[in-house]
């Protein structure tokens, strides 16, 4: 059962991990950043996530000389899908004061509506990713031989941590945000723009996903309406596993998914099948010591 | 007293004339239509397990979405007991079924109720880590069981036959009588068992866990109680859909049923009865009968073409327009009753003009 890699393989796995957790880790971030303002699960985010692949595949493929700026086009559209999915499905209901039950559904049609409209505008057949030779190629680092992308990764989503946590507690608008997670009426209260924020927050979180989409697009390149349903359960789970609501967390959660699923099917070969066992096992498990995720904050009951 | 009475007839009155369509609609299958009856069938199914989340979701208060899960394990029961042993060898392929396995056999109803009772045997065994678990945090981790369970029966061939599945389900019983009965047995139990001080107590915790603490319900127990019911319920409406479909695959099971079924109990109202079968007949018929929209139409002056997928478009659409008008559901978390029928019309008859709000 049990199988010893080589020095060189685990090397190679570790990278791996590193490159698989810091995707999940981009993704999961998102799903963190909108359950600690609303404290919703938005179904919808794997959908953006989609979307964005899909708007990077119509943007690059024709002409992938000008990818980066390519991207940078994306990242923007998707954020602006990301606001217009909160102003569709979340702001009429929030607006009512509806349980949050409602809005979960409100979440869930939403997710429908994209997943089915990308089948009706791109129909269902597979798309191929553009493949930039700049990313993916591959170079040898003494005896591990990588794709370019397993260092870019890394780099990419550790970079984009420290922005965005700069951004959350250094700057006002970090701030409104804080504040509305922290109790969105006495934030009203003291003149915070609450919807703008929580817009903010969207175009934000989906920017990220974007980044996320992108680069998951280049490491597995096929594209279709449904490519985001298993990402995004598990970048959820990843969030769940951090403690959700919490941005380390989320990129904790992300990287200890990310190694777990590689270093199983490294060290267990023969049960690779069973490699998504090993994900939700894992969530269980810590779920079962520390409740509400390794660094998520416990909620106060209010009685 | 009159109003009593008068409710007590028009009851009897609807529900003889619910049987008599029941009766017409299984007979006379010419008028009704076989497309229709399957939809009927497929109907009361997904009642069944729309209530069976209710029990969890509506009455106690958790977030649990654990029901693809439990519906794998009874319908993978049922259909495993019920194939013939001569059709399961020739089914299992890949992996030859040992002739102990083979030979397992058992009547369709027996088969049933053992699928419901294994269902609530994992609901047991899965409720003591999880039940412990809040909020959303009990969401995940039952999504999270229920896709160990598919990964589980996509990968043990000798047993569930992998991702091929289990086909020749007969469904010799399958027909309204039998699917409506289950449906009828199932809201008398729940309805009665709402009436007791265990479903009380269900109510309590579902209004504060704190507060029920206090007046001392053991919460873990009746939460356990809530979501072993959830489970064996879940059990029965699988086992049922296996029979009806006569095939059945991992990938019927997915956690995305979830949120089918979600979708059911909260557009019905969470926590009702009526609400919850009347959610599934909604969204069952709003389903197929939208399918026209993937057919093409020849409006005369020009013609749509028919696109496959606008119907999931148009249906999530009128879903969030739905919800958001009705955010706590069609029927909120209360029963139906004649007198809000009445209520509800006179309304109409001494206001006529649409009420402002605010």
């Amino acid at each position: 059962m049990l199988v010893i890699p080589t020095m060189a393989e685990l090397l190679q796995q570790v990278c791996n991990g590193l490159l698989l957790g810091s995707l999940f880790a981009l993704v999961a971030v998102g799903y963190t950043m909108v359950y600690g303002i609303l404290r919703l699960i938005n179904f919808a985010h794997c959908d953006i996530f989609m979307m964005a692949m899909y708007i990077a595949f119509f943007i690059v493929a024709p002409d992938s000389r000008w990818w980066f700026i390519g991207f940078i086009i994306v990242i923007a559209i998707t954020a602006i899908l990301g606001m217009g999915v909160e102003k569709i499905a979340y702001t009429p209901l929030r607006k009512q004061n509806a349980p949050k039950i409602s809005m979960l559904i409100s979440a869930i049609g939403m997710s429908y509506l994209l997943e089915n409209l990308a089948t009706v505008l791109f129909t269902g057949k597979p798309k191929t990713f553009p493949q930039i030779e700049l990313l993916v190629g591959m170079i040898e680092i003494g005896p591990i031989r990588l794709q370019r992308l397993a260092l870019v990764v890394p780099i990419v989503t550790f970079l984009l941590m420290v922005i965005l946590l700069t951004l959350i507690n250094k700057t006002k608008a970090g701030m409104a945000m804080r504040a509305v997670s922290k109790d969105l009426e006495t934030a009203k209260l003291m003149g915070i723009n609450v919807n703008s924020t929580i817009s903010f927050t969207f175009a934000v979180g989906s920017a990220i996903a974007g980044v996320g989409a992108i680069l998951w697009g280049l490491k597995y390149p096929q594209i279709s309406p449904l490519v985001g349903v298993m990402p995004g359960l598990k970048c959820f789970v990843a969030a769940v596993i951090g403690g959700i609501g919490n941005i380390k967390g989320a990129v904790l959660g992300g990287l200890i998914l990310g190694f777990v699923e590689i270093m199983a099917v490294a060290f267990f070969p023969s049960i690779s099948a069973y490699k998504d066992i090993f994900s939700f096992a894992i969530l269980i498990i810590i779920l079962l010591f520390r409740p509400n995720g390794i660094i998520g904050e416990k909620i106060a009951e209010k009685v | 007293m009159e109003k009593k009475k008068r409710n007590l007839i028009l009851s009897v009155v609807s529900i003889l004339v619910l049987i008599g369509f029941i009766i017409w609609a299984e007979e006379c299958t010419k008028a009704f239509g076989v497309y229709n009856q399957r939809i009927f069938k497929t109907c009361c199914i997904y009642a069944i397990c729309a209530l069976s989340m209710n029990m969890v979701n509506g009455y106690t208060g958790l977030f649990s979405l654990g029901q693809p899960g439990f519906m794998a394990i009874g319908a993978y029961v049922t259909a495993f007991l019920t194939v013939t042993p001569s059709d399961k060898i020739a089914i299992y392929k890949i992996v030859p079924i040992s002739e102990g396995l083979a030979n397992l056999n058992a009547p369709f109803f027996i088969a049933l109720i053992i699928g419901g009772l294994v269902a609530a045997f994992f609901a047991f065994l899965i409720g003591f880590p999880v039940l412990s678990l809040k909020g959303d945090y009990l969401a995940i981790a039952t999504l999270g069981f229920s896709e160990i369970i598919r990964i589980f029966i996509t990968n043990a061939q000798g047993l569930t036959n992998g991702p091929t599945g289990i086909n020749r389900i007969p469904n010799d019983f399958m027909n309204l009588y039998v699917l409506c009965g289950i449906l009828a047995l199932v809201v008398i139990f729940i309805l009665s068992m709402m009436k007791t001080s265990y479903g009380r107590a269900l109510l309590a915790i579902r209004e504060d866990e704190v507060a029920a603490q206090a007046m001392g319900i053991n919460l873990f127990k009746h939460k356990m109680l809530a979501f072993i019911i959830s489970g064996f319920l879940a059990g029965i409406g699988g086992g049922l859909l296996a029979s009806l479909v006569g095939a059945i695959d991992p990938n019927q099971f997915k956690f995305t049923v979830a949120y089918d079924i979600l979708l059911m109990v909260v557009l019905g109202g969470q926590g009702s009865v009526s609400g919850c079968i009347a959610g599934a007949f909604i969204v069952r018929i709003a389903l197929e009968k939208l399918r026209f929209l993937d057919e093409p139409i020849n409006f005369g002056i020009f013609e749509y073409p028919g696109i496959g997928g606008m119907r999931m478009v148009v249906f999530s659409i009128l879903l969030m327009l739905v919800i958001i008008k009705w955010r706590k559901g069609i029927f909120g978390n209360e029963e139906f009753s004649w007198d809000k029928v009445f209520n509800f019309f006179s309304k109409f008859k001494k206001a006529p003009k649409k009420e402002v709000e605010k």
